[in-house]
């Protein structure tokens, strides 16, 4: 039973290429993705790292299915990805929460848009507690700080019971402090639910942090350079010996890639 | 007694010159007009000082209830200076008009004068407010549900702002009255053309405004429920049309405005009742008195109208609280 459910929530992402019309000049385009292939194993969580402007949130649009690739093949499981639905949820930088929903009902969404409030409403308050917002039910999202609010956002996807969670620089705007608390937070949900997550960052200690593998990615065409093992215990030190060591690693990776990129062109 | 509890005493309490100050304007005006009005007619001189014991005399039992009843205070605060202005307005157009007669006769009657056509002709004014109202509201709620059904199609729709965009530049900035003589024969009755010619009116803000908030729904939050599992039909109801209300509402409003304008215009020139047949029959018997006793009423009925539409705001935009300023 178990391994029948993970084995349907694995990614598979194969040469996928994508390109966007230059504003400019109407008949060329950009190549923003170029044939990048990679797969994540069910309930692994998954970093993608690399300098901005690299298309990683390109490649977890289209995994969402919110955009559709030029070529190449988005594999869920053992479904293709057409198009987004409620297997895959998406948590932005920006919460994104509906103002005028109270918190509540944003949490509500999922089981609305997929009209099953009635069966599930107990789950409701389950979620709340889960990101312990129990009290805030009745506020409006303007009333939350930030942390508060991406942990609502978080919530809000993880209802539905995605297969899939795809976080798309999703603590990039909390300060320091509250960064530090929502990486425990997340990793907490994810060892409780075992979703399968790709988290896109370009925070290299959070991604050694907290994911199992990274994939680090170069611009111009953008590409998978490199994938790291992070094979520590968690919970990990921030300040260990091969914390630090694998963030040499990346770093110097990144640095060697962007120097390639700018001599190449 | 520690400065805490000084202040809060202070402020628990209506200051006695902010209690007096209606009474006092009241009497004051009501001596400028026995002053200057000595050989007015005595029925309008008694209307109108029965209006002044009336007010003064509400006046102190509020003084006195505002003592048990906070709420009444704080009313009483924030209302009193207004009043006590409007009251003291009374009485410059008093001198104005009647004491040094700075503006022309009959076409400026006095407030006591407009107090007693106020009065005689009440039952007419009555009946006048009831039909505008009825043409308001008929009017008013076709042209709302027309103008958010078609806001909402355009809005979400390209094919269709293709199509009716083009349509609504054209036709919406035409004032709705200088459509009058041709909704004069095409409809069966005034009342009806008029009601038309009112949803006209207020259709094209509403669509104008419904279209915008409806097309510049953020995209994230389409995306947002999008990856919760939305289907067309939610995206429309419960993320694009919810996102548009702040528009809509500012749809609401510009459309009130235009219907009033058209209210009145249509009731004067083809519907034969309602407040603004009533000013231009009055006009016609040269009884400015009733003009402006008509006006007076229009300001009412019209400023009522609005403060509800504003109340419904408040209380559909409540999320918005603590984010814009209303």
């Amino acid at each position: 039973m178990t391994t029948n459910i993970a084995a349907a929530s694995g990614v598979r992402v194969h040469e996928i290429c994508k390109s966007f019309p230059v504003p400019d000049a109407p008949d060329t385009s950009r190549l923003a993705l170029g044939d990048i292939s990679f797969s994540i194993a069910a309930g692994e969580l998954v970093s993608l790292v690399g300098p901005s402007g690299c298309g990683k949130s390109t490649l977890l649009r289209l995994v969402a299915g919110l955009d559709v690739p030029d070529s190449g093949e988005l594999v869920v499981g053992n479904q293709k990805i057409v198009g987004p639905s409620a297997e895959r949820g998406l948590v932005f930088q920006d919460p994104n929460l509906f103002p005028w929903l109270s918190v509540r009902r944003n949490i509500e969404t999922g089981l609305v848009a997929r009209g099953v409030l009635r069966e599930k409403r107990n789950e409701v308050s389950e979620f709340m507690r889960l990101v312990g917002l129990e009290t805030f039910a009745n506020a409006y999202p303007h009333h939350l700080s930030g942390g508060m609010a991406q942990r609502v956002a978080l919530a809000r996807a993880l209802i539905n019971h995605p297969k899939v969670l795809l976080l798309d620089e999703p603590l990039g705007a909390l300060d320091a402090f509250t960064r530090m608390r929502m990486q425990d937070e997340v990793l907490r949900l994810w060892e409780n639910r075992r979703t399968t997550m790709l988290l896109v960052t370009h925070d290299i200690d959070e991604a050694i942090y907290m994911s199992d593998r990274i994939l680090i990615m170069t611009p111009a065409p953008s590409r998978i350079d490199r994938e790291i093992d992070i094979d520590l215990r968690r919970p990990r030190d921030r300040t260990g010996d091969s914390f630090l060591r694998f963030r040499g690693e990346i770093l110097e990776h990144l640095h060697f890639a962007g120097n390639a990129a700018s001599t190449s062109t | 007694m520690n400065a805490n509890g000084a202040i809060t005493n202070e402020r628990s309490r209506l200051p006695w010159p902010m209690q007096l100050a209606v009474p006092a304007a009241s009497l004051i005006t009501f001596g400028t007009h026995l002053l200057i009005a000595q050989n007015a007619p005595p029925l309008e001189t008694r209307s109108y000082m029965l209006l002044f014991w009336e007010i003064v005399g509400v006046s102190i039992v509020l003084a006195i209830a505002q003592k048990f009843w906070p709420v009444l205070r704080r009313w009483m605060r924030h209302m009193w200076p207004i009043f006590t202005a409007a009251i003291l307005f009374l009485g410059v157009w008093d001198v104005i008009t009647v004491g040094l007669h700075l503006l022309p006769l009959p076409y400026f009657p006095g407030p006591a004068a407009v107090l007693r056509s106020l009065i005689s002709d009440r039952g007419l004014l009555l009946d006048s407010t009831w039909h505008s109202l009825v043409l308001l509201v008929s009017g008013y709620t076709l042209g709302v549900i027309v103008g958010l059904v078609s806001g909402v199609c355009i809005g979400w729709s390209s094919s269709v702002r293709y199509w009716g965009m083009p349509l609504l530049k054209v036709v919406g900035p035409i004032p709705a009255t200088a459509w009058i003589p041709i909704a004069m024969v095409v409809s069966p009755s005034a009342i009806m053309s008029s009601a038309g010619l009112i949803a006209l009116a207020v259709w094209f803000p509403v669509t104008m405004l419904t279209a915008s908030g409806v097309s510049n729904t953020r995209a994230s939050y389409l995306d947002v429920a999008r990856t919760l599992g939305a289907g067309r039909l939610y995206l429309i109801f419960r993320v694009a049309i919810p996102a548009a209300i702040p528009n809509i509402f500012i749809g609401l409003f510009m459309g009130l405005g235009a219907s009033f304008l058209t209210l009145v215009v249509a009731e004067s020139v083809g519907v034969k009742s309602g407040l603004g047949w009533y000013v231009s029959w009055a006009q016609g018997w040269a009884e400015y008195g009733k003009v402006f006793a008509a006006l007076i009423i229009m300001a009412a009925f019209f400023s009522t109208v609005m403060t509800l539409l504003f109340k419904l705001r408040d209380r559909v935009l409540v999320w918005q609280k603590g984010i814009i300023k209303w």
